[in-house]
């Protein structure tokens, strides 16, 4: 075993269902965010500035996307000989049903992957949690309060999910009371789902659930031992945002037009990598018109763009004008259309002279190749 | 080793000294162009793009950077079991160390390279040009003429010919004759120093030249001539898009400004002619509210405030408040201040223009015309707040605060 070794643990599939409209045709690790981006980039940077090197990606359905997003690690320097990037698709050895319902059966799917690597601990992330953390900071806090298990956890308004754990601490910073029903509670200290333990405490305590037919990884394991384990909280006090809707995945995009968030996510000493396209850089015609915007290569812009995020490729046509809007890889915007408020999937067409508009609080989504 | 029908040698040795301050660290190869690429993208490109799957890169002035971006060539998909990317530096041998002494002389030293793969064909390539070109078409040509050698060629406006080497090419595309730079050309036709050899014949003909202590070893003023006087099969592949030498300060500007002209042939977005680089990791770039970007190419990183009309940005570039860019080219990392302005100039990477510095100047402010030229910034400095740079000027050392 290897001492201080940090195996990573991600969930690719981590509540899909809190995002229908993008997750529709691919997993939450394979929603694109910040103009480049896939929200599994976030996490996979995370472990390896932090020194991680050996990472499994739990998937479950629909990851054809994520697959091809991450290839075989080059990007994240996962592609390695020794350690390196394991996807785990559904598995159903004896006693795992294959395609998995919950968090425990997931990792009991994975427990021969688990078992196997050499690594002393592991820390595990979702994907809906974009943040740009040093998780050396986690170890540290790990390592000096002596707990069996600690939990990133953030301050504010917990976000509308199932199973949200919000946590009361004693005066050591010893989690001595969780529940999972306050999602939405403003005020509160909620998890952010990233989990760091012993490796072999985790093998223990997932094969003990999975023997007793536990379905729930945070009130059956964590709730449930929060006396008989000493389990911490870690204050997460950098940029982090949990999306648990379209309309805060809109919001949280939008923010990043701010230059002090966008700081926050993307600090020098924590480059987020991602999949390069070699598209080239993006082209701004005579006659264009962009201002408060966050754009990325290989978008070509001829009309009128204002506060939106442009992911690569994009086309926004002479005349167009694109209000407070996001438009995924390849959109294209026809000659004279005018959207607003809007959120269009990777090559979507809006065809010239369209008009469409949603609101701030109610974004209007068009899908994955949709033509309008 | 596995046999290859057609290996590729690009000459990325030279050090563009008329590049000035801009190839101080670095071989001309390396240098900075289009938003976010580097001169040797393209022929490396042109290769994978072309199903060529093994280079040799000779390098030999200021090789650091130019070793470093290439890596194991997995931004161009050329780290490669077998065959990809090599890096070919000049090398100790029993007879004593030896700089590469011209062209020619580089493939001689690298005779043992090219023999592990036993090529049929070599292409030989420099790393000093823009183009987009599919060598595999070259190869074909190649062989319907069962040439031993064949030059890709360009017709070049004729009152440009004279800076070129020409070519006298007959009906079925053989060449007659060659002219190196006449002052008085006889045609138009131009060298763009893309070279199809048969492998056997070049190796012969390196080994003669080797022996022949009067050559310079240079591929255009000894071994092809000779060739030809031998009565050799030489012949003249006709190329007809976009083909820019940037050796000059003038010619790196303009044919970066290309990319700008919708009447320029060059299109890098081609989905299925990619041109490949290494890129960093950054954000998109962000346009603030007061920003104002025409005609310009903008790579991943950079911050706008200011104004853009006409230029190049590439990654990580930040323009404040106030600044304005025209007809410029700005390489990586470099901070232009809020107020300042950089017009036809070439600013190199991670350099400081403070606030309403100028550098630079419009054509028509130069009282004669002659005086006139692209400015220039070397990497790594800072230019003084409200400081002035004149056209035509070179800037190699920092410059102080409010200096005219």
């Amino acid at each position: 075993m290897k001492a201080n070794s940090v195996l990573g643990i991600i969930y690719s599939n981590a509540y899909d269902t809190a995002l229908p409209e993008l997750t529709g045709l691919r997993t939450m690790g394979s929603v694109p965010f910040a103009g480049r981006y896939r929200l599994i980039d976030f996490p996979l940077s995370n472990m390896v500035n932090s020194g991680i090197s050996k990472v499994g990606v739990i998937t479950k359905s629909n990851y054809r996307s994520l697959m091809d997003h991450l290839g075989a690690g080059k990007p994240w320097d996962l592609s390695r000989k020794l350690d390196g990037m394991f996807i785990l698709p559904p598995f159903s050895g004896a006693g795992a049903s294959g395609v998995y319902q919950c968090r425990i059966e997931a990792l009991y799917g994975s427990l021969g992957f688990i078992k196997r690597c050499t690594d002393e601990y592991v820390v595990m992330c979702d994907c809906n949690v974009v943040c740009n953390m040093d998780l050396g900071r986690l170890f540290d806090a790990h390592r000096a309060s002596g707990a069996d298990i600690t939990i990133a956890y953030q301050h504010g308004t917990a976000p509308a999910l199932d199973d949200i754990m919000t946590f009361s601490f004693d005066d050591g910073g010893r989690i001595n009371g969780a529940s999972v029903f306050n999602g939405g509670t403003e005020d509160t200290d909620f998890s952010l789902n990233i989990f760091l333990m012993r490796k072999s405490l985790l093998e223990r305590l997932v094969t003990e659930a999975a023997g007793l037919k536990m379905l729930d990884f945070e009130t059956d394991v964590i709730i449930r031992n929060l006396g008989a384990l000493k389990i911490h909280g870690f204050k997460a006090d950098g940029y982090t945002r949990v999306i648990d809707s379209l309309q805060s995945y809109y919001s949280f995009s939008m923010e990043l037009l701010d230059s002090g968030v966008r700081a926050g996510l993307f600090r020098p000493e924590g480059p987020v990598y991602t999949k390069p396209r070699d598209s080239m850089p993006a082209f701004y015609a005579w006659g264009s018109d962009a201002k408060n915007c966050l754009v990325a290569s290989g978008c070509v812009i001829e009309g009128e763009v204002e506060n939106s995020i442009l992911f690569r490729g994009a086309h926004v046509s002479a005349g167009a004008s694109v209000k407070n809007s996001i438009l995924l890889q390849d959109t294209f915007i026809g000659a004279n259309a005018k959207v607003s408020c809007v959120i269009t999937d990777k090559r979507a067409v809006i065809r010239p002279g369209r008009n469409l508009s949603g609101a701030e609080n109610y974004p209007f989504f068009v899908g994955k190749e949709i033509v309008i | 080793m596995v046999k290859k029908e057609c290996i590729a040698m690009l000459l990325a040795g030279g050090q563009g000294s008329r590049l000035g301050i801009l190839t101080k660290n670095i071989a001309k190869p390396a240098v900075p162009y289009g938003g976010k690429y580097r001169i040797i993208d393209f022929p490396l490109s042109n290769c994978v793009n072309s199903g060529i799957d093994t280079v040799g890169v000779l390098t030999q002035y200021r090789p650091l950077e130019l070793n470093d971006y290439i890596g194991n060539g997995q931004p161009w998909d050329l780290d490669r079991m077998n065959g990809g990317v090599h890096i070919l530096s000049p090398y100790q041998q029993m007879e004593g160390s030896q700089w590469y002494k011209g062209t020619a002389n580089a493939i001689y030293q690298n005779i043992q390279f090219i023999d592990r793969y036993a090529p049929e064909y070599v292409l030989i390539l420099s790393g000093d040009h823009i183009y987009k070109m599919d060598y595999s078409r070259m190869l074909d040509y190649h062989k319907d003429k069962k040439a031993d050698c064949t030059i890709a060629m360009l017709e070049v406006p004729w009152d440009e010919a004279s800076r070129f080497g020409l070519m006298l090419v007959r009906e079925d595309g053989s060449i007659a004759e060659f002219e190196e730079k006449p002052k008085e050309p006889r045609s138009n036709k131009a060298s763009m120093g893309v070279y199809v050899f048969t492998w056997k014949v070049l190796r012969e003909y390196l080994l003669l030249d080797e022996a022949d202590a009067a050559s310079s070893n240079d591929f255009g003023k000894d071994l092809i001539p000779r060739m030809h006087s031998d009565g050799r099969g030489l012949f003249a592949f006709p190329f007809d898009g976009y083909w820019k030498d940037v050796g000059t300060i003038e010619s790196l500007w303009d044919a970066n400004l290309d990319i700008l002209n919708p009447k320029i042939d060059l299109d890098l977005s081609d989905e299925n002619w990619k041109i490949y680089s290494n890129s960093p990791a950054s954000p998109p770039h962000y346009l603030a509210v007061g920003a104002r970007v025409q005609n310009s190419i903008i790579a991943e990183g950079c911050t706008v405030e200011g104004s853009l009309d006409y230029s190049v940005l590439f990654a990580n570039v930040s323009v404040g408040k106030g600044a304005e860019v025209k007809y410029s080219i700005v390489m990586p990392g470099t901070v232009i201040e809020e107020g300042a302005c950089v017009q036809y100039a070439i600013v190199a990477e991670n350099t400081r223009i403070g606030a309403r510095a100028v550098v630079g100047e419009c054509p028509e402010d130069v009282s004669n015309r002659d005086d006139w030229g692209v400015a220039v910034v070397g990497s790594g400095l800072s230019i003084g707040a409200g400081s002035v740079v004149k056209a035509k000027t070179m800037v190699e050392n920092d410059i102080a605060e409010g200096t005219k």
